[in-house]
Order: C-alpha cells, then structure tokens, then sequence
C-alpha cells in the first residue's frame, strides 16, 4: 500500500554501504510531483546509487525510498509501472534498429498493439528519428541514441523519469536536442524528472530544484537561484558547488565512475 | 487533507497501472517472446555465427565418427555408430551455443540494457524465460544443420514428422535448460573474461560425462551415476529414440517421457534460480 505522501519522491534517513563504503549516507530528500530535480555532486558522490535504489535495481541498506508513496522494497512491481529510467551507459542495442528498441520496451510494458504502434509512431516523430528508425542504431550519432533512449524510457507515459547523466559525452549540439526534448517531457507529461549530472549549466537550463551530493550526503539543496543568492549577490552555480563539495578529498568509487563515463563518452566518439 | 491526498494518489496511480498492463499470465508470455523476438531479430540479421559453430560437429561426424566406426569397439546395440552418434553430436552442438548464451546478458549489463529491463515491470522470470527461449531458437538452427549433415553423410535416420517434432521440442528443451544455467553463472561471474573461462571448464566435462559419444553401459559405475545427474544425457536419450531407425529400447534406455519430465523439472528450477540471480548482474 502506498503511504499518503503527495511527493512523486519521497528518500528518508537513506543508507546504501558497499563493503566497507558507504555510497549513500542517511539521505533525506522529498520532490513534488511535476519537478525538474537535478542530483549533483561529484564523481563517486552517490547519485547513481541514489538512482539505482530508487528504479528498483539496487536495495537500501537501510531507510526508505518512495516512489508515488510505493516503497521501491515492498511495492517494486508498482514502483517499475510507474517510473522510467535511462541508464547512464548507453542503453540502447546497437545491434536492433530505432524502431525495435521501442517496439521491445513497448512490449515488456505489455502495452496493446493499437497503443503500442500509435505510442512508438510519436515518439519517434517527437524525438526526430522518423527517417533513422529502421536503420540499426550503432549508425546513429550520439545524441541520436539519447533521445531514442529518452523515447524508450517515456513510451508508456512515466510519472516520474530517472535520467542518470543525460548529456555525458555529447557534443553542444547534441546536448542543446537532449536538453530540448527533456523541456518538452516536462511540459508535456506532466511527469516528474529525477536527473544527474556534472554540468551546471545543465542544472541551471532544466532544474526547478537541485541537490548537492558530496560524499552521500545532501549538502545543500533548494533553487538554483536561491542557492546562489545564499552564497552572494553574484555567486555562479559552479561557486555554489565549489563551496559545498570537498575540493582534494579522496573519493570513494570515483574510479569506476569515471572509467564507466569515458567508456559512454568513447562509444559516443 | 490528508486523508483526501490518501485517496487522490493510489487511484490516480492505480488507474494509469491499469492502463498501462493488465498483467497476468498473458502479459508474462507477451514480455517472455519480446526478448526471445529480438534475440532472434539479431540472429537473422548476422547469421555468420551458426556457420562457424558447423565446423566443430563436422569435425566429429566426419573424422572421430568414421574413425570410430572403423574400430566396432563402441557397442551401440548393432545400430551403425555414425547414427548412434548423430544424436549425440547434435545434443553437443546445442549444448556449446547455449552455454555461451549468458555472455549477452553481460553485454547487455556493459552497456546498460539489462538495468532497463529490470527497471521495468517485466517479472524476472519472463526476462530469464526470453532469453533462454532465444537461445532455444537459435540451437534449434544449429541442430537442423547437424541433422543436414547426417543427411549428406547417408546416415540413415527414421524421418517421421511426429518424431521429427518431438526432437524439435527435446532441442529446445535441452537448450533452455543450458541457457538458463549459463544465465545464472553469469550473474554470478559478470565479467566476460570469467565467464568463458567458467563456460570453457564446463563444457567438456559436460560432454564427456554423458551418453554422446558412448552408451551409459560401457561406464564405470562412478560415471554411470554422474552421467545420469547430467540433463545432457536426457536429451540425447530422448534424440536417440525419436531419430534413429530402430526400436527404441535398443538404443535408449531411460525413456521418452522420463527425459522430457526430467529435462522440463530442471528446465523450471534453473529458470526460477537464474530469476533469483538476474537482479544481480545490475548492481
């Protein structure tokens, strides 16, 4: 059963420990339904756990995670129908076309068949892949593969959207088009988008809301404008980072973060 | 208010589930054949692997099959030993695809597909099925190219097309139950380096603990009970009575319906293991 909980997020008293690391450290974070929320914070800092707990894939060591008031633990089925998720890896298969990497996440959300072509039919129109869906994707460009990820994951209408480091190694232009589409989710849908990302300027385009993470702890969290405003009359987003994350500290697991960005960014060439 | 929050979320939320699947047995085929449909899209697409695993069963038809024929040391029963090895040979070129089929769920973990099938509402167990169930395909092709083979050496098999299905289903019975095992190790391993190497040790002793290339009998009893314990030796049981132009009793000797009881019992186990391991390969 869910709980009264009006938030599309609900993150309270949050642990994730790997061994002897702790990924994420009593986390307590709420979004409203129809937000943009950026989770930023440095390699390693715990978003992407943050991410995996909340889409199912990973279980908390302790504390809760919400998902529309369904725990990702008791309710997951619930949680998975209700959420759309784009894996920071590249997630599409290179080896299928534009339009069977829809039609395969069409089908494991069991939507019916008039649905299913209408959904796919749109989606491709939205994303402008209408001419590149029955050539195989290990042919498209990098921002290409994003946005038909971003249709995949949006195919049987999300209340809450999980994009973890959406624009990691694209170029400008490809960013400006994911960037561009994520505008268009959130204005259309009406649905709640979850992201992460390095990039401040990401934050400031597309988030209502933002959250610094710095070692799997929320550091600080509010507006973008409003963070700044705190730090100083002229403070630049990237002075609020700066200020709240640790400059020199050793990080826990920032190896395999960055090792798995380059791969993404490699594949994108 | 809170309690008017209470019945504005789960309804409003109930309501889009229903719209978005209605679950149940049916929904649970649909997403089970999504996977296998583009297991098998990929398969038509570059089908150069199937040619290059021909060579291996080519290689024991026709050079350790008519040595072996030569020698009369291997008593099948007075059946010819290239027939008595056509069976066995196709049950092992089954057996090495589909112990290779988990590597794709590690490419797929690489890459991060597998995490957005296991965010989405598909139960573990349809993901595990499909997969095991492309695999089953794509063994099948493999094994309608052994039986080609036996053609074009003249073995002299019985081609009933009732017997001929009851092998298609032994095939794939035989192979989801090697795909669904190789699933499990790679959730368990997760690197492809590891994994060849678990799949490269498990492969031999698998073959070689079986009926496929001798009969049970000619086993000490220690291998006896080991080959026994071994699926392989069901399947290729089975293929021995349905492909081979003589009784059954005197070439197979466990039975038709204990093989595919057997093979369907394990085949539910390991799938129901292998969806028990799945959710690890993403973390």
């Amino acid at each position: 059963m869910p709980t009264r909980d009006s938030s599309a997020i609900a993150v309270d008293q949050l642990v994730r420990r790997f061994g002897s690391v702790t990924a994420v450290n009593h986390l307590t974070l709420s979004i409203d339904r129809g937000q943009v929320c950026g989770l930023l914070g440095r390699n390693g800092a715990g978003k992407t756990t943050v991410v995996k707990i909340l889409t199912t894939l990973l279980p908390p060591t302790s504390g809760s995670a919400r998902v529309c008031g369904y725990d990702v633990l008791r309710s997951p089925t619930e949680v998975r129908r209700l959420i759309g998720y784009v894996p920071q890896a590249l997630s599409a298969d290179a080896e299928l076309t534009g339009y069977e990497n829809l039609l395969v996440m069409a089908k494991l959300y069991d939507l019916p068949a008039a649905v299913r072509a209408r959904r796919i039919e749109e989606a491709l129109a939205l994303m402008g892949l209408e001419h590149a869906a029955q050539r195989l994707v290990h042919t498209y460009s990098g921002g290409m593969i994003r946005s038909l990820e971003i249709a995949q994951s949006t195919l049987h209408r999300p209340t809450v959207l999980f994009l973890d480091e959406p624009t990691v190694g694209l170029d400008p232009l490809a960013r400006q088009t994911v960037w561009r589409h994520i505008a268009q989710l959130k204005a259309s849908q009406s649905c709640t988008i979850l992201l992460t990302t390095h990039y401040m300027d990401e934050a400031e385009h597309l988030c209502d809301e933002v959250a610094i993470l710095d070692q799997g702890r929320l550091v600080a969290g509010g507006s973008p404008d409003a963070l700044k405003h705190a730090l100083g009359p002229n403070a630049t987003l990237d002075e609020v980072f700066a200020h709240f994350t640790q400059g020199e500290a050793e990080v826990a697991g920032a190896y395999d973060e960055t090792s798995r960005t380059r791969h993404v960014a490699d594949r994108l060439g | 208010m809170r309690h008017r929050e209470r019945d504005m979320w789960p309804t409003a939320s109930a309501e889009s589930i229903r719209r978005v699947t209605g679950g149940g047995a049916g929904a649970f085929v649909r997403q089970a054949l999504a996977i296998a449909e583009m297991e098998l899209r990929k398969l038509r697409r570059d089908p150069t692997e199937l040619a290059t695993r021909a060579v291996q069963p080519v290689l024991w038809l026709v050079i350790f099959g008519e040595v072996m024929a030569r020698t009369r040391m291997i008593d099948t029963g007075g059946t010819p030993y290239l027939a008595f090895l056509v069976p066995g040979v196709l049950a092992q070129s089954v057996l090495f695809i589909a112990i290779f089929n988990g590597i794709s769920v590690i490419w797929e973990r690489d890459l991060g597909i597998i995490h957005k099938f296991l965010a989405s509402p598909a139960p573990r167990t349809a993901l595990v099925l499909g997969k095991a169930l492309g695999g089953g395909v794509r063994a099948l092709v493999q094994a309608i190219v052994v039986l080609l083979l036996a053609v074009l050496l003249g073995v002299h098999l019985r081609w009933s097309p009732l017997d001929l299905c009851g092998a298609v289903g032994l095939v794939l019975l035989g192979a989801m139950v090697f795909s669904s095992f190789s699933l499990s190790v790679a959730c368990i391993v997760k690197t492809r380096e590891r994994f060849m190497g678990v799949g490269q040790v498990l492969t031999m002793p698998l073959f070689f603990a079986s009926n496929a290339i001798y009969p049970t009998s000619l086993m000490p009893g220690w291998l006896r009970v080991v080959s026994h314990l071994n699926p392989l030796t069901y399947q290729i049981d089975g293929l021995r009575a349905l492909l081979l132009p003589v009784p059954a009793a005197a070439v197979a000797h466990i039975g038709l319906w204990s093989d595919y009881g057997v093979l369907a019992i394990t085949l539910l186990a390991l799938v129901a293991i292998a969806a028990k391991l799945y959710p690890n390969i993403a973390r």
